[in-house]
């Protein structure tokens, strides 16, 4: 009997931020469904109050189900057999149990059967499910699809497929092919109009396909023969009724073994457009890896929580020398240190979905009656410009961290974590991936340094977060005497640390592009270190549990920064990136028979 | 296959017996309630799914909870609610309490009557009481058929159910006609989860005695006046009435003589080799001490 709602204060925590009477104000259009829904609610305790409780049934399921069976899953995996994909048994169970929960469709509008609920609590959802089995998170963050079709899509469309989803109906998302990885602009995919069935045909083929046997696919293909960018490829939805696409194998991956990951065939697949045509890429694929992203960044949260509590469990479990491990100021630095950057991570997911909650409802209010006054408009473009802007950092920072976080759990078990008997070492398999899919780390450099270079961040850093007040609550300052002198030295050093990263972007000045590339991780993030510190110096100020994390975080990412400013300041712009392609002479020995 | 059932579904609100800490027992060896959470009697809820899943094939079937306590017993209905059933009865009045089983049943199928269902659905036992009586005993009082150590409710038409039941040397399918009570095992299906439309429709019921207590001010965001089936039935003695002194503490022959609290004191162990001297030996020890036989 566990719940991964219940056991984790923090989680409630993030529901108490002050942006949420906004956040719900905004996506409940003042509690306009009240009286037309017997679910919806009627003002803002009603409705957190309903987060709260629909977040308790998600966390026991997946405590006492999607959990108890990951294991297992882990070792079965999904089959494929007649272009067919059969998911493991436990993962048929937790598909049962979260659609008998109803839980399927959370964040989409009641019309179609969805519970409303804005991002922070569609978050936490994916973070909740990532902690309990990281494969399935997949195929429960693919609903994700339904939020671009809501968005998007004609009404026939949504009508269509979006009630569906509650029905516990799975999504992927088709855009991966073997030559169209990263650079997404060469899919090949042909899409062509059939004058007779009135429908578009899908042809080729598609590779890392997520899911890849869902019920409603969002399939990215050329509609436009002839042409060779992003400009000819449009969006189209396809259902599996229809048919036409087979499954030709599953990927043998190293983790995330409950998500069958596929290589797609389209065989005059039937589909309809979303969306404006050419659009496919440069809007409605942007739109829907953005809100990939965050899946992830949730995702790697809940591999983190995992990670960590597995940890702290063993070092207080193992003994050596006559006493527990956790005793050794080895040991619990390492713990420390985790705890810090697992609720960095998280401090930046919730304030990622925050920023992105406030633009998406404010952009759903716009009807042909109803625009945006001027200061809505501005609202608008403040958060939606910080939701791009946090994304990449999120996405990077926290897949980093859920890796380190993964890798040092198995070292406090010491030779057991690396046995087959602990979760340990399916954390570790599945932390991996998080780095590398949905963007790697370095294309979410490339989404983040025009806002280094730009100025942006500096400019965030300073008017959002440096200009706060550092005052704890009373609450705080009951529970922790010197809270406030701990977090005046923290913001002290954050002051510092960002006047060092405006010093080390200072550096980039009249530099040529590749050198600019050459270093863009580096700064991007220091800029994250920083927002992450912050995040945690602010929820500190709320409660007394943030300090020591906001401590210790702070510290660390000092030294991080330090180390990443010195290497900038001392390396050669005019030599480095001759001496690094060096590398290249040693092609000869790989190549050599 | 257009016909409708009304099912009742018994359950019990019970302690957790099942993560018992230190000061689960209180040194006279009686149960430490307030140490215990309460919860929903766990094979109470292999009961409600069967029930459920009688409603989820003949749409228009109503489910409903049955239960007996304390005001907070009402827990248990919400409990029913947020997983779909259509209501239920809490029957709480101080004459009903000290009851033994044998009273216990006779107010439930007092109840029963004034229900009239097609089907009752109860856990095979409570995990405070472990009797296994009540089920079959409220059977008996309403001269009904009863099933027991049901694990799936295979078929059910107008006349007939189809009861999978596990015994303890293989499984048995038996028919009985309705209406009929039928206990549920542990090994039947597990419930199915809350349902969260459900919860945000049910989560401010409850009944009139909880909405009087001063504990709960301020908790009901929307009044019963507005939204009606926000309210959970309370029936007392007079609601079910039958004889009086069949009810509670009256009407409960059970009377407990004395209650041993068990420690055990050695601390030496002994080896035995596993010859069968050794094994008689054993046996006759065991039978001396009363602890089989």
């Amino acid at each position: 009997m566990a719940n991964f709602y219940k056991d984790n204060q923090d989680l409630k925590f993030q529901l108490s931020h002050p942006m949420m009477k906004r956040i719900v104000e905004l996506k409940e259009n003042n509690y306009a469904d009240y009286g037309k829904y017997d679910y919806a609610p009627k003002d803002f305790a009603d409705a957190i109050d309903s987060y709260d409780r629909v977040m308790d049934i998600i966390g026991q399921i997946c405590g006492d189900i999607l959990a108890a069976n990951a294991e297992q899953v882990d070792a079965d995996g999904p089959v494929c057999k007649d272009g067919r994909v059969t998911y493991a048994e436990g993962t048929k169970k937790n598909q049962e149990a979260l659609t008998q929960a109803g839980v399927y469709g959370i964040a989409l509008p009641r019309k179609y059967d969805g519970l409303n609920f804005s991002m922070v609590p569609y978050v936490m959802a994916a973070e909740l499910t990532a902690r309990a089995d990281a494969g399935y998170a997949n195929i429960w963050g693919l609903q994700d699809c339904a939020e671009t079709i809501a968005e998007f899509a004609s009404e026939e469309i949504k009508a269509e497929f979006l009630p569906r989803i509650h029905k516990g109906e799975t999504c992927s998302m088709d855009l991966t092919e073997p030559d169209a990885g990263s650079d997404l602009q060469a899919v090949m995919l042909k899409a062509t109009w059939d004058e007779g069935k009135q429908m578009w045909m899908l042809n080729g083929v598609k590779r890392f396909i997520t899911n890849g046997d869902a019920d409603i696919k969002l399939v990215l293909a050329r509609s436009e023969e002839g042409t060779s960018d992003a400009r000819g490829l449009s969006y189209f939805v396809h259902d599996k009724k229809w048919g036409g696409v087979t499954v030709r194998r599953i990927e043998n991956k190293l983790g995330i073994h409950g998500s069958p990951t596929c290589e797609l065939v389209f065989r005059n697949a039937p589909a309809k457009i979303v969306g404006d045509r050419k659009m496919g890429l440069i809007k409605y694929v942007m739109s829907l890896m953005n809100g990939a992203r965050l899946g992830v960044g949730a995702q790697s949260v809940g591999i983190s929580e995992a990670a960590y509590r597995e940890a702290l469990k063993y070092a207080n479990e193992r003994e050596q020398f006559g006493k527990k491990i956790i005793e050794f100021p080895a040991v619990y630095e390492m713990l420390a240190v985790m705890k810090a950057k697992l609720q960095a991570s998280r401090a930046i997911l919730y304030e990622t979905s925050r920023c992105v909650d406030i633009y998406k409802a404010l952009n759903a209010l716009v009807t042909p009656e109803r625009k945006l006054t001027p200061e809505e408009r501005k609202e608008n473009k403040k958060y939606s410009r910080y939701a791009d802007m946090l994304t990449p950092l999120l996405k990077m920072t926290s897949s980093e961290f859920c890796n380190q976080n993964a890798y040092d759990a198995i070292q406090v078990h010491g030779g057991s974590g690396y046995m087959k008997e602990y979760p340990v070492e399916r954390l570790y398999r599945d932390a991996r991936i998080t780095t590398i899919y949905e963007g790697t780390s370095q294309l979410q450099t490339v989404a983040a340094i025009r806002y280094v270079t730009n100025g942006s961040y500096l400019e965030m850093i300073r008017n959002e977060y440096e200009s706060q007040e550092i005052k704890v609550s009373d609450s705080v300052a009951a529970a922790c005497p010197d809270a406030q002198v701990r977090l005046e030295k923290v913001k002290a050093r954050l002051v510092a640390m960002t006047e060092q990263y405006e010093k080390t972007v200072a550096l980039m000045e009249g530099k040529p592009e590749e050198y600019i590339d050459f270093q863009a991780r580096k700064m991007c993030e220091m800029a994250a270190f920083i927002i992450e510190g912050y995040l945690l110096l602010l929820d500190s100020l709320r409660c007394e549990k943030f300090i020591d994390s906001a401590e210790v975080f702070s510290e660390r990412a000092q030294a991080w920064n330090n180390e990443r400013h010195f290497y900038i300041y001392n390396c050669n712009s005019e030599t480095i990136l001759s001496t690094c392609k060096n590398v290249k002479s040693d092609l000869d020995i790989v190549y050599q028979d | 296959m257009s016909k409708e059932f009304k099912i009742v579904v018994l359950a019990k609100q019970v302690p957790d017996t099942r993560n018992v800490g230190k000061d689960a027992m209180t040194p006279e060896g009686t149960v430490n309630r307030a140490a215990l959470p309460a919860i929903f009697n766990p094979e109470d809820m292999n009961a409600l799914e069967q029930a459920l899943r009688i409603k989820d094939k003949f749409p228009g079937s109503k489910v409903y909870i049955l239960t007996m306590g304390p005001f907070r017993a009402a827990e248990v209905i919400r409990e029913g609610l947020f997983r779909g059933t259509d209501g239920g009865i809490l029957l709480t009045d101080r004459r009903f309490a000290g009851a033994d089983t044998l009273a216990t049943s006779y107010a439930i199928s007092q109840a029963i009557k004034k229900m009239a269902p097609d089907m009752i659905v109860a856990g095979r036992q409570a995990i405070d009481g472990d009797t296994a009586q009540v089920g079959p005993q409220v059977a008996e009082k309403l001269g009904w058929p009863q099933v027991t150590y049901a694990e799936e409710i295979q078929d059910i038409d107008e006349n007939k159910v189809t009861v999978l039941r596990r015994l303890e040397r293989g499984i048995e399918v038996v028919t009985s006609t309705l209406p009929c009570l039928i206990t549920v095992h542990a090994t039947a299906a597990p419930c199915r989860p809350r349902n969260a439309k459900m919860v945000l429709k049910y989560k401010y019921s409850r009944t009139a005695n909880e909405e009087k207590d001063p504990l709960n001010e301020g908790k009901y965001a929307i009044s019963v006046d507005e939204k009606p089936y926000l309210r959970i039935q309370e029936w007392t003695v007079d609601d079910v009435g039958g004889d009086a002194e069949s009810y509670g503490f009256a009407g409960s022959p059970t009377k407990v003589k004395k209650v041993e609290n068990i420690v055990f004191k050695a601390k030496e162990s002994k080896v035995l080799s596993g010859s069968d001297a050794d094994i008689d030996s054993l046996i006759g020890e065991l039978m001396a001490n009363h602890e089989i036989g």
